[in-house]
């Protein structure tokens, strides 16, 4: 296959960056789109040139590192799948294909495809946790979770925080990153303690962030390579729509 | 959003059930439109409640707007910089539609008010005689006007297909199937809502209503 790619060039956060055309040809149908990107950085750095810079780790669909626009879809264009897992038959001989990073205030581009999300890690410090002495891992049947909860909240826990959420939503809003950690743990008896002082905290550091608001649309969860729910969202709705009314956050309360 | 736009739309119900009275006849129609000035009387004076349910829609109006200028604008703060190719929404056609639709519904509702309230607009603009407006609104000779108002009342559709459910979600709606209904409920209330008004004008055009 060959291909025509636009990709994002900027050479760091200052830079004002632009869209910048490369040829890449006898692209294999089996390379996935990582690979295709390699074999692109290797004729580049041979050439002399700056090689193109993206996230990636694992290549396995399970660390979120991977954060590529393509053709104006978070991680392209097969459902639940990231990046890394596309592969180039997914493409026609003759594509062009647009590769931009994820665009968000919160999320400032550090170089090329390179995004900066630690404004999810300050959502997740403001309660995506929960306090209890850690140690050995307690026996499994001494505290019931009943299947359906179980079920739930495993759904929400497999977020991997890549941040497509964000990059798909026509509002820029993290919510539904937001919701599926408060999900996971607020259908658990282990979250119940900070259930309420989770939820506020957690959409104020999301509002602090920069992350537009949520208008319900459902962008997010087409775009999830991990098929998080949109109800996900209703959810800390209803949490947060109770701890506003239960003054929890208060001390004592 | 989800609260002032569900007392915006329990107003369209009723206002709706209102408008189907047209097909009562005159005399009932103009005795109904009368009355809507004399709810609350001997406690209240005459069209004070008229005015109290007016300055709570105007509050309802205006607190929607803000609350969509609000999302609008954080949403183009969130995201600086474009995306060189962007696709439009395609999971949710009426979403896509939610604020230059509630513009184009805002300028219907002002058109609307001038034209049926107020009667500036309105060809014969009698206060005691609405039914005789609105025969005189919707004449076939006046295409452009009832065409005006399908098109309104169509974007007003989408704004409700997505606005209930939204409005549901807002209010913590949080379960798999409960989505489903709520999604249905929601497209169902619309269709019967958008149908309920335009029957009415459909009516007029046809002579069933003259």
């Amino acid at each position: 296959m060959n291909l025509t790619l636009r990709i994002w060039r900027q050479r760091g956060p200052e830079d004002k960056g632009r869209m910048v055309t490369y040829q890449v040809d006898d692209v294999s149908p089996d390379m996935s789109f990582l690979e295709m990107l390699d074999v692109l950085n290797e004729r580049l750095i041979l050439q002399g040139e700056e090689p193109v810079a993206f996230d990636h780790d694992c290549r396995e669909g399970i660390c979120g590192m991977c954060s590529l626009m393509i053709n104006g879809e978070a991680h392209g264009p097969q459902r639940g799948t990231t990046a890394c897992q596309l592969h180039m038959r997914q493409f026609s001989d003759g594509d062009t294909i647009d590769i931009e990073p994820w665009r968000a205030r919160a999320f400032p581009v550090v170089k090329d495809l390179v995004v900066n999300r630690n404004a999810f890690d300050k959502i997740i410090a403001a309660g995506g946790y929960i306090t209890a002495p850690t140690g050995s891992a307690p026996e499994a049947h001494s505290v019931p979770v009943a299947k359906n909860n179980a079920d739930a909240a495993f759904e929400s826990a497999a977020c991997i925080g890549c941040g497509a959420c964000v990059a798909a939503c026509p509002n820029g809003s993290g919510m539904l990153f937001t919701a599926a950690k408060v999900t996971q743990l607020s259908l658990l008896p282990q979250g119940q303690p900070e259930r309420y002082t989770r939820v506020i905290g957690m959409v104020d550091a999301h509002d602090e962030a920069g992350f537009g608001g949520c208008t319900n649309i459902g962008e997010c969860a087409a775009a999830c390579p991990k098929g998080i729910p949109l109800n996900t969202i209703g959810r800390l709705n209803r949490d947060y729509l109770k701890a506003t009314s239960k003054r929890a956050g208060t001390p004592g309360s | 959003m989800a609260v002032t736009g569900i007392l915006l739309v329990l107003f369209l119900i009723l206002h709706m059930l209102g408008n189907l009275k047209v097909f009562t006849g005159e005399t009932s129609f103009d005795h109904y439109a009368h009355w809507l000035r004399e709810i609350g009387t001997p406690l209240l004076p005459s069209t004070w409640y008229l005015w109290i349910q007016r300055t709570v829609l105007a509050v309802a109006v205006l607190a929607h707007i803000g609350a969509a200028t609000v999302l609008s604008m954080r949403a183009h703060a969130a995201r600086p910089v474009p995306y060189a190719h962007r696709r439009k929404i395609h999971v949710n056609y009426a979403a896509r539609t939610m604020r230059w639709g509630g513009v184009i519904i805002l300028l219907f509702v002002i058109y609307h008010i001038l034209d049926l309230t107020t009667g500036h607009l309105n060809p014969q603009g009698d206060p005691a005689n609405p039914y005789g407006n609105v025969v005189a609104d919707f004449a076939p000779e006046r295409w452009y006007v009832t065409l005006f108002y399908v098109l309104a009342l169509v974007t007003l559709g989408f704004h409700l297909r997505h606005g209930a459910f939204s409005a549901f979600r807002s209010l913590g709606q949080q379960t798999p199937k409960g989505e489903r209904r709520a999604r249905s409920a929601a497209l169902v209330f619309a269709v019967v809502l958008v149908a309920g008004y335009l029957v009415v004008p459909f009516a007029v055009l046809t002579g069933l209503v003259a």
